[in-house]
C-alpha cells in the first residue's frame, strides 16, 4: 500500500508575516481580474451568464432531462396507449392516468386505449426519466425545458392537453401500428 | 495493525487557555463564573446546512458542546422499503448532493453484491470515472468553503469555477447536472460518450492549474495557518473510536482507505497514493484533501489511457430491462419488459453491506432482503453523521471562534447526516 505522508510546507522568514501572503494573494486576484477584463472586454466566453437573456440552451445535450412531454407521432396519432408502466414507475408518483377506450369508428381503433386523463404534476417531478426509460410506445419524453414555473398549483399540474403542446410532434419513431393488424 | 500511541504536546493557545481557566474558577465568584449556553444553528452560515449545535461557553472558550442533528430527515430509509431497487437510485442523489455520482455507484454496487453481478470491464471503468469526478467535486467545494469559513473568499470562487466544469460534464454524461441517477442495478442508463471523454481530458489538464492556485494561496498562508494548525487536533485513537472514515480519518495518521483496503470496481489495477496526516488537526484535514485531488486526477487519467470496450451492463438475461428496440417491435420481449418494470430485479433473500470510499468518507449500504424487487430493510451508513459525532468531545477546549474552522475542515454534509 503506497502511502505518502503530506508534508506540511516549510514558511520562509518573510511568509511568518501576515504582509507576504497578502501581496501574493492580491498578486493573484489581480491576475483573475485582468484576465477576465479581457474576456469581457473579447466578448468571449465569460464565467458568469446573465440568465434570463443567455442561456445555456446550446449546450444541452440531445438526451438532456428536463420537463417530460407526451408526443404524437407525424400521423398525429397519440403515441400513448395507457399501459400506465410510467404511472407505476414514477419514484415520486407524479404521474395520474385515467385510461380510456378509442371508439370503434376511429381510424386508429385497433389501438383499443389511449389516456383519458393523463397529468404530471410538475411539483412532484424529479426529472430522473424513468418514465422515458420504460414507455414501451415511445410517447413520453423528457425534453430540454427546465424553467418550469408558476403561480398555483393547478398551473403546475400538466393535464394531457398541456403535455401533448409541449411534446409536440415527433417523427422518427417506431410505428408498429402501422404494421399490425 | 496494532494501534500506535504516539503523542503530542497540546501546544495550541486554547487549551492552553482551557488550563488557565480551570485554575481561575476556583476562585471566581458565582456570578462571573456563569456559563452561557449558545445555540449555534440551525441555520448558520459555518454549519453547511441545517446542524445545530448547543454549546455551554465559559467567557468564549467552549466547555460543552452537543450537536443536534435531524433538521433534514426526510425518511430514505423507510421510502426504499417501498419501492423496487431501480427507483431508489433518484432517491441517492440526494444524500450527499456534492457528489451525486458517487452515491449512485455506492447503491448500485450494494445491490450488486447481493445479486452477485459483475461489471464488465468498461462498466467498471465508467463508474471509477464518476467516483473520482464526484471526488474532485466535492474535495474542491469542501476546500473552497473550508477556506471561505475562515475568511478567504476568493478561494472558493476559483475552485466553484472549477466545479461548474464538472457539472457540464455530468450533464454530458448523464443528461442532468445535479441529480445524476446515473446508475441502475447492473450497469448505467448511458455510455460514455466522444464529447464527454474529450471534455474531461481537457478538465484534467484545467485543474491541476487551479489546484496548485489553491495551494499558493492557502498552504503557506500566515493567517490561514494561524487559524488551522493546531486546532482541532484529532488523535489516531479518537479518529478510529468514533468510526470516522475518509480523509478525516486519514488525516489523524491511519492508513485506511477502501478503494485499497478491499479494492473493488478494479481500482488495484490503478496506481495511486493514499495521502495521510501527520498530526490530525484541521491544516492536516486541509493538505489531505488536496493530495487527494491530485490522486483522483492520476487515476482519472489512467483510466482513461486504457479504457476498455464492449459491453457497459451486466448481460441482458440477468433480469435487466430488455433493449429499447426490441420491446418496440416484439411481443416476447415486451412481455419481459412489462414484467421487469413491474416487478422489479428478483433479489434474492439475504443481507449484504457495502462500504463504498465516497468523497466524505465511507458511505455503507446495508441491505436485507426476503426476496423478490423490493427491500426488507436499507441501511445507509452516511459518513458525515458518523464524523459529527466527533464534535462533542472536539470542540470543549476551543474558543469559540475556532468552530467554524473546525467544521469547515470535518466537511460534512446534512443532507447525508440527515438522509
Amino acid at each position: 500500500m503506497a502511502t505518502i505522508t503530506v508534508q506540511r510546507p516549510k514558511l520562509a522568514w518573510h511568509e511568518k508575516w501576515f504582509i507576504s501572503p497578502f501581496i501574493k494573494g492580491m498578486k493573484l486576484t489581480l491576475a483573475h481580474a485582468i484576465k477576465n477584463l479581457f474576456l469581457l472586454i473579447g466578448r468571449k466566453e465569460k464565467t458568469t451568464m446573465e440568465y434570463p437573456e443567455q442561456k445555456w440552451d446550446s449546450h444541452l445535450p440531445d438526451y438532456y432531462r428536463g420537463a417530460p412531454a407526451l408526443v404524437t407521432d407525424e400521423h398525429g396519432r397519440e403515441r400513448c396507449v395507457s399501459c400506465q408502466l410510467c404511472e407505476f414507475i414514477c419514484p415520486p408518483k407524479a404521474i395520474k392516468i385515467i385510461p380510456g377506450e378509442i371508439p370503434s369508428d376511429d381510424p386508429w381503433a385497433k389501438v383499443e386505449k389511449r389516456p383519458k386523463e393523463f397529468d404530471i404534476d410538475m411539483i412532484r417531478c424529479i426529472y430522473c426519466g424513468m418514465c422515458e426509460e420504460v414507455c414501451p410506445e415511445q410517447a413520453i419524453f423528457l425534453r430540454k425545458d427546465y424553467a418550469i414555473t408558476g403561480t398555483s398549483r393547478a398551473e403546475m399540474l400538466h393535464d394531457k392537453k398541456r403535455l401533448y403542446e409541449i411534446g409536440g410532434k415527433r417523427v422518427g419513431l417506431v410505428n408498429k401500428w402501422n404494421e399490425l393488424k | 495493525m496494532p494501534p500506535v500511541t504516539q503523542e503530542y504536546e497540546a501546544p495550541d493557545a486554547a487549551t492552553k487557555a482551557a488550563r488557565q481557566l480551570e485554575t481561575l474558577e476556583e476562585t471566581t465568584t458565582d456570578l462571573v463564573g456563569e456559563k452561557l449556553v449558545l445555540n449555534m444553528g440551525p441555520s448558520h452560515p459555518a454549519t453547511h446546512g441545517v446542524l445545530r449545535l448547543v454549546l455551554e461557553l465559559d467567557g468564549e472558550i467552549i466547555t460543552k458542546a452537543d450537536p443536534d442533528v435531524g433538521f433534514l430527515h426526510r425518511g430514505d430509509e423507510k421510502i426504499a422499503e417501498n419501492m423496487h431497487y431501480n427507483q431508489f437510485v433518484p432517491y441517492t442523489d440526494r444524500l450527499d448532493y456534492l457528489a451525486p455520482l458517487a452515491n449512485n455507484v455506492a447503491y448500485a454496487m450494494a445491490v450488486e453484491k447481493l445479486l452477485g453481478w459483475e461489471l464488465p470491464a468498461r462498466g467498471q471503468a465508467i463508474r471509477v470515472i464518476c467516483c473520482e469526478m464526484a471526488r474532485i467535486s466535492s474535495h474542491l467545494l469542501g476546500v473552497g468553503v473550508f477556506a471561505m469559513d475562515v475568511g478567504a473568499m476568493s478561494v472558493f470562487l476559483y475552485t466553484f469555477y472549477e466545479r461548474e466544469k464538472i457539472y457540464n460534464l455530468s450533464e454530458l454524461l448523464t443528461g442532468a447536472r445535479f441529480t445524476t441517477s446515473y446508475t441502475r442495478i447492473g450497469g448505467q442508463i448511458r455510455d460514455l460518450t466522444p464529447d464527454f471523454i474529450a471534455g474531461l481530458k481537457k478538465f484534467l489538464d484545467e485543474v491541476v492549474p487551479v489546484i496548485d492556485e489553491t495551494d499558493a494561496l492557502l498552504s503557506k498562508n500566515a493567517i490561514f495557518i494561524n487559524r488551522t494548525q493546531d486546532i482541532g487536533f484529532i488523535s489516531k485513537e479518537d479518529a478510529i473510536a468514533y468510526g470516522m472514515s475518509g480523509p478525516n480519518l486519514r488525516a489523524s495518521g491511519v492508513d485506511f482507505d477502501l478503494r485499497k483496503a478491499h479494492p473493488y470496481l478494479g481500482y488495484e489495477k490503478y496506481d495511486f497514493d493514499i495521502p495521510i496526516g501527520a498530526k490530525g488537526d484541521c491544516y492536516d484535514r486541509y493538505l489531505v484533501r488536496m493530495e487527494e485531488m491530485r490522486q483522483s486526477v492520476r487515476i482519472l487519467k489512467q483510466v482513461l489511457a486504457n479504457l476498455p470496450e464492449g459491453p457497459i451492463n451486466v448481460a441482458e438475461s440477468k433480469g435487466l430491462l430488455p433493449k429499447k428496440e426490441k420491446v418496440l417491435m416484439k411481443m416476447e420481449e415486451l412481455i419481459h419488459h412489462f414484467i421487469i418494470a413491474t416487478q422489479g430485479i428478483d433479489v434474492p433473500p439475504g443481507e449484504v453491506y457495502f462500504g463504498h470510499e465516497n468523497p466524505k468518507g465511507e458511505l455503507g449500504f446495508y441491505i436485507h432482503s426476503k426476496g423478490g424487487g423490493v427491500p426488507y430493510r436499507l441501511k445507509i451508513r452516511s459518513p458525515s453523521f458518523v464524523n459529527l459525532s466527533i464534535l462533542s468531545k472536539l470542540l470543549p477546549g476551543h474558543m469559540l471562534s475556532d468552530i467554524p474552522a473546525i467544521l469547515g475542515s470535518l466537511d460534512f454534509v446534512m443532507g447525508e447526516c440527515d438522509r
